[in-house]
Formats: structure tokens, sequence, C-alpha cells
């Protein structure tokens, strides 16, 4: 299977993208943890969100340059993403994937991208430092610009609602019954 | 050899040199922990990566493997969740154990915090004010057991896969459900844990025992498994969950199980839940 390559901004081509394709990612990525969504709610998007990828993260940068900065829990994040897909965010990248809700608002709009959690040396050595808005929110909850270059990601849910998170777990749960009758 | 202890003076203090030598030790074995993984692990994550069906798992865990790499050689920690760390300490006869020891121990941590570096993580229970330093009251917890050496332990623990972590007191009549807690506590975690996973199962002891169990099994090398043990990881890896929880293969990479004797009436089962990202290191200390 091979590896499609992406760049941001994106376009139209992530809706060709199908749940379980492994792709790259490269160009500017902006961090997204819980303040920071209800602060751009409230107080707009600092960015151009017009094929943008948000990347739910708490990283750890110091004097510019990215220490640690791997996926944090999307799931928190479940029921503040709609407005970023609405104004033209076309990714939302973390770990353990997300909702129904979210699952629906992607539908022809945008994708979910899974990195592997805990990875965070990885992410350092992929990442660079470019630019930070709503830094009085801290380090972890800030809005970080980065620069990601050939990031591994895995397609999670893609825009016609397949969800292999879900999936995963609807087919262990039948396992489990049919283990233990 | 001499006892190492001021006599006639406050028993709680150690010698300074002995004092210093705990405090280099502990954040030593701290930064060794966050760095580097155990060459069993990093075996047992590899050769589940050669046997992995499921491309999506396959990519994932090389993922793991490369950030590993990239850990050892940038000399970064391998997670930004750097955990809480856990203490075992096994003291030979001629070192007293006094509170001297555990301050030089919590010491250790306060300067592991600064020098790797670490998240700091440790908080009030229930005000959540972070103390910074990733010590505070039973903060870090210390295990001590006699040996011939001074030997100090350390096991990060992250909270995602600690708080997927069950206890249950099943019914002596229950035995035969053992696999069944096991496989359902890893059911319940799903991909939240950052699997592939190792599980640590206590069986026996009172309540409080067999937590410390679980997590005392999670010291053991993981690089052979008796016959249950490979039946409850064989049953777990049949949920199909796989690395964070994307399908695969490879949902846990290995299950240990420590026993204690236990009441006639009762039966206690303590899973605790270990990331693949099993950090664990030792340190003798110079005397």
């Amino acid at each position: 299977m091979s590896v499609i390559a992406l760049r941001t901004p994106l376009g139209e081509e992530v809706l060709s993208l199908r749940a379980g394709d492994r792709v790259t990612l490269s160009g500017l990525v902006y961090t997204a943890r819980d303040e920071a969504h209800l602060m751009m709610e409230e107080c707009g998007i600092p960015f151009d969100p017009n094929g943008a990828a948000i990347y739910h993260c708490g990283p750890i940068i110091l004097y510019g340059k990215v220490v640690a900065a791997g996926p944090t829990t999307s799931a928190r994040m479940n029921k503040l993403s709609g407005f970023l897909l609405d104004n033209g965010v076309r990714a939302l990248i973390g770990k353990g994937g997300m909702g129904e809700t979210v699952r629906e608002q992607l539908r022809g709009k945008g994708i979910y991208l899974a990195f592997t959690g805990g990875c965070a040396a990885l992410a350092a050595s992929c990442m660079k430092y470019r630019g930070i808005y709503y830094e009085e929110l801290g380090m972890a909850e800030a809005v970080w610009e980065l620069e990601f270059d050939k990031v591994p990601l895995v397609v999670g849910i893609d825009s016609k609602g397949n969800d292999i998170f879900y999936d995963v777990s609807c087919k262990a749960k039948l396992q489990f019954s049919s283990l233990f009758k | 050899m001499q006892p190492i202890v001021r006599t006639g003076m406050n028993t709680n203090r150690i010698d300074q040199a002995l004092y210093r030598n705990i405090v280099k030790a502990t954040c030593n074995a701290i930064r060794q922990a966050q760095i580097f993984l155990p060459a069993d692990v990093k075996f047992a994550i590899s050769n589940a990566m050669e046997r992995e069906t499921s491309p999506v798992a396959k990519s994932e865990l090389r993922n793991i493997l490369d950030n590993l790499s990239r850990a050892e050689e940038l000399k970064l920690p391998i997670c930004q969740d750097t955990g809480v760390p856990v203490i075992y300490l096994t003291i030979p006869p001629d070192v007293p154990y006094c509170t001297g020891l555990l301050d030089a121990i919590r010491e250790g941590v306060r300067m592991a915090t600064k020098v790797v570096p670490l998240r700091p993580n440790a908080v009030d229970p229930v005000s959540r004010e972070n103390t910074g330093d990733n010590t505070g009251t039973g903060m870090p917890s210390i295990h001590v057991s006699p040996g011939s050496q001074l030997t100090i332990t350390v096991l990060p623990k992250g909270a995602g896969a600690e708080n997927m972590s069950r206890i249950a007191m099943l019914l002596p009549s229950e035995k035969a459900s053992i696999p069944k807690f096991v496989a359902e506590t890893m059911l319940i975690a799903g991909g939240r844990p950052c699997p592939p996973v190792i599980l640590g199962v206590g069986i026996g002891g009172t309540f409080d025992q067999v937590a410390s169990l679980a997590k005392e099994a999670l010291l053991l090398p993981v690089n052979t498994m008796d016959p249950f043990e490979q039946d409850l990881c064989d049953t777990v890896n049949k949920l199909g969950i796989g690395p964070m929880g994307l399908g695969g293969d490879t949902t846990a990479i290995a299950v240990k199980v420590k026993r204690a004797s236990c009441h006639t009436a009762s039966l206690p089962v303590a899973v605790n839940v270990q990331c693949w990202a099993s950090r664990r290191a030792t340190v003798v200390v110079p005397l």
C-alpha cells in the first residue's frame, strides 16, 4: 500500500482519501487543544482557515525549538470542532479518533488523521516552530504554527463517514461476546 | 562495614555522601527510563511489527520504533507524558531505612524534573494545584524491600494507561472469570491507553496488595510468558483493537502475572494497564 503525500493548504484531494489510507503531511499546521478552540470560537481564528489542518497537541517548545509534540486525545474536542470545519478547515489531527458528531461534520468537507500516540521524539524531529497565536493561553494551550515535514499519519475518519476507530470498537465488542458467552 | 548512619544524632539523617549518591542515582534512573526503552520491550515491539498483518498497524508500530531511535539519538523523552515516578528500593543490611533515604529520593525526582526535563505532573488531588516538581504528599510512591545492594528502580507511569486500570474482588467460585475480567479491561480501554499495551495482572493477596502486585508485574521482563500469561495475551489480542485502536493483531505485547496467597473467601484481581512506552530502569547506588 503506497503512502500519499499531502501538503497544506489542503483542497478537494482530501475528499478522495479513504479511512485506512496512509499519508504524510507537510506544510503549515496549527495546534489547538480545548482552550484554544474556545478562544478561537469567541475571538476569531488567527490564521487563514481555508484548507488548514488543526493538530490536537500541547507541545513542549523551548527557545523556538520543538522538544516534544505528540498528539493529545482528540475526543475532548468532539463538541468544539464544528466551527473550524464550517470555516474551511480540511483536516483534524490527533489520537484516539472522534465522536459521531465530528464524523458527520466531516462529511463532504474533510478528514481526521491519526498520529501515533506517545511519539513525542518522532514528532519533534519532523516539526519546526514557525509562530504562535494566543500565547496568553500558556505553552500547552496556545495555538502554535508548526511546519510539518512528511509527518506519517493514517486517515482515521474519511469524508464519506467511514471511521476505523468506530469499526474496530464494534468488532472488538462482538469478538468479546463470542469469546465469553 | 560500618552502618552508614550518624550515631547519637538524628537517626533520620544519613551520611551526606550517601545522600548525594542517592539523589544522583534517582535522577540517573529517571533519565535512563525516559530516554531508553528497555531492550526486552523494544525487542517485543519489533517482533510484533514483523508479525503484524494489518498494514495500518504495521505502520503504527514502525512509527513507535522510529520514535524510540529518535529519542535515543536526540536524548529526548520517549513520550511527552513523562508520567509520575513509581520507585522500588532495595536496601542492604548495612544501610538504615530512615526518612533521610526517602528525602534523598524525593530530591532526585526534583532534580530529574529540571535536567531530563520532565513535565511537572504532580498535583493536589482536589485543588489540582501543581507542585511543579513531580513530588507532593505521598508522591513519589516508594516501595521498599530488602536486598544485597542499594538499588533504585524507577517506573514512570503515564496517565493515559494508568486511568484504564481496574480492580475486582471476585468470588472464589469465579476463578474461571479471570480471563474475562482481563479482556474486558482492554475492551473498555480500547485505543485510549496507547496500545500495544503490557498488562500487569495481580491475583490474590488483599485489596491493597493486589494492585501492588499488578504494578510489580510490569517490572518483569516481557520476553517470556508462562502458559497462563500467554493464554491471557492471546485472548486480549483476539479483540483486534490493535496499535492505537486502529485495528490489528497486536493489542498487547505481553501479559505478566504476579500472585499472592489470599483469604479462602476472596479472590482479588487487578489489571494495571501500561502503554507501549513501558519505561523502567534500575541504578545501583555506590556505598
